[in-house]
């Protein structure tokens, strides 16, 4: 019988020594998107013995144009769920947990601590600097990658004692200024390429072989295939400062704007009653949403208009694309107006899903 | 002093190029920055980190290298 992984182990450099560590390996991925499909897809058929997987969101068709572990059959349902599905199918020789939840600083440290190696497949600042922190005080090494449009980058961080993600950006960027994919798009290959550097720094941290990007960032550019890599030094400072915090970590919470708590999908409000809809872009924009009752308050006018707004009701704010009504909200937040949201892919969005729900 | 800057993700969209070469007077990072931030206005909001030949370096850190890179964060996933 053909081993299924004979062709790792007739390598000289694995052999079956090494296919037994990729067996007794403990994998969590951060995220089952963009590039957490690629990620998971390499290491559940390289025989990493158990995968985690930990995602809150649901599989959307904008998602298959890059999220390769899903298909039709898999729209609407949990990504982290999905996902095991899927991955069950290619390997079931291996254990696959899925965490259907969001990675919270309540349950991180306790997830960490039951895997040798976290990986950083999510997309958005608040959750990476999470992500770097408890990998800080969990002593557990952790792959990096992120992408912007045709762009990413690659690191391996807190492993044999070299830097950490805040050694290099030591605090998150203010919210809202790096747009993620769903803002601006992305290259759907490339969550490809990085998820896949990605997944082999992983086999090369449970292999110990070669030399993996620990205090070095990898960036590479799609449209030019240029790499480039930068030397990074561990800044003990800024990682006992984590360290000096540890106390404090599961007592703090995700800041408002964080896109799991703000944007919603238009298909989950539109049905509720007491709500207001208010459209924030300028009166010149199209299209015009009038399949709704909607309230017209140009985000430049808002800061003027804050009492003509009925807080009793949850206010639902959009825009073009999900951007300018992002900010409104974070603003109405900073006003003391907590109950508002922000839908997704705006007015394109609220027309296509009334459009739906008639027919 | 003639040296390479090198852009990347949001911060190439600003300088509407991935590299340049230019000549400086500059002397240490911070001058550079404003000559920079002086050249190209959307600049300023940007968060980035300095690299000076592979290596990042902080604003007081003298000009030293043939080439500067801005390295924004990413996020998406």
């Amino acid at each position: 019988m053909t081993n299924r992984y004979n062709r790792h182990i007739i390598l000289s450099e694995i052999g079956q020594a090494g296919q037994d560590k990729i067996s007794n390996a403990k994998v969590l991925v951060i995220g089952a998107g963009g590039l957490g499909c690629p990620i998971l897809q390499y290491i559940t058929a390289a025989g990493v013995g158990t995968v985690g997987i930990i995602d809150f969101d649901v599989v959307e068709l904008s998602n298959l144009q890059r999220q390769v572990l899903f298909g039709k059959s898999s729209l609407g349902k949990n990504k982290a769920i999905a996902a095991k599905e899927r991955l069950e199918d290619l390997n079931d020789a291996i254990s696959i947990i899925a965490y259907p939840e969001p990675l919270t600083y309540q349950n991180a440290i306790t997830l960490f601590e039951q895997y040798d190696v976290i990986v950083d497949g999510s997309d958005n600042f608040e959750t990476r600097y999470l992500v770097n922190d408890a990998c800080i005080i969990t002593k557990k090494p952790l792959v990096f990658g992120a992408i912007y449009k045709f762009e990413g980058q690659v690191s391996v961080f807190n492993y044999k004692n070299g830097p950490s993600y805040r050694c290099l950006f030591p605090n998150p960027p203010e919210q809202g200024s790096v747009p993620n994919c769903s803002e601006i798009g992305v290259l759907g290959v490339l969550p490809g390429i990085i998820g896949s550097m990605q997944a082999n720094e992983i086999l090369k941290i449970i292999l110990n072989l070669g030399k993996t990007l620990s205090g070095k960032l990898l960036f590479y550019n799609a449209l030019n295939s240029k790499t480039s890599t930068l030397n990074i030094k561990r800044n003990d400072a800024v990682i006992n400062e984590v360290l000096s915090a540890e106390h404090n970590f599961s007592a703090k919470s995700f800041t408002s704007s964080c896109e799991q708590n703000i944007a919603v999908s238009i298909q989950d409000i539109i049905q509720k009653e007491t709500i207001q809809i208010i459209d924030i872009r300028e009166p010149h924009e199209l299209p015009k949403v009038d399949e709704l009752s909607v309230i017209s308050i140009p985000l430049s006018t808002l800061e003027y208009k804050l009492d003509s707004l009925n807080t009793d009701k949850a206010i639902y704010v959009f825009c073009q694309s999900g951007i300018r009504s992002k900010k409104a909200v974070q603003f109405l937040k900073e006003k003391g107006i907590t109950n508002c949201y922000s839908i997704k892919e705006g007015a394109l969005e609220i027309k296509r899903t009334c459009q739906v729900l008639k027919t | 002093m003639r040296i390479t800057l090198k852009y990347f993700g949001q911060i190439a969209e600003v300088t509407e190029k991935q590299e340049e070469q230019i000549d400086i007077e500059a002397q240490v990072i911070a001058e550079l920055l404003e000559l920079l931030y002086s050249k190209y206005e959307g600049l300023k909001s940007k968060d980035f980190q300095v690299a000076q030949n592979q290596e990042l370096v902080i604003n007081t850190a003298e000009i030293t290298g043939a080439e500067i890179a801005l390295l924004p964060p990413f996020s998406g996933g």
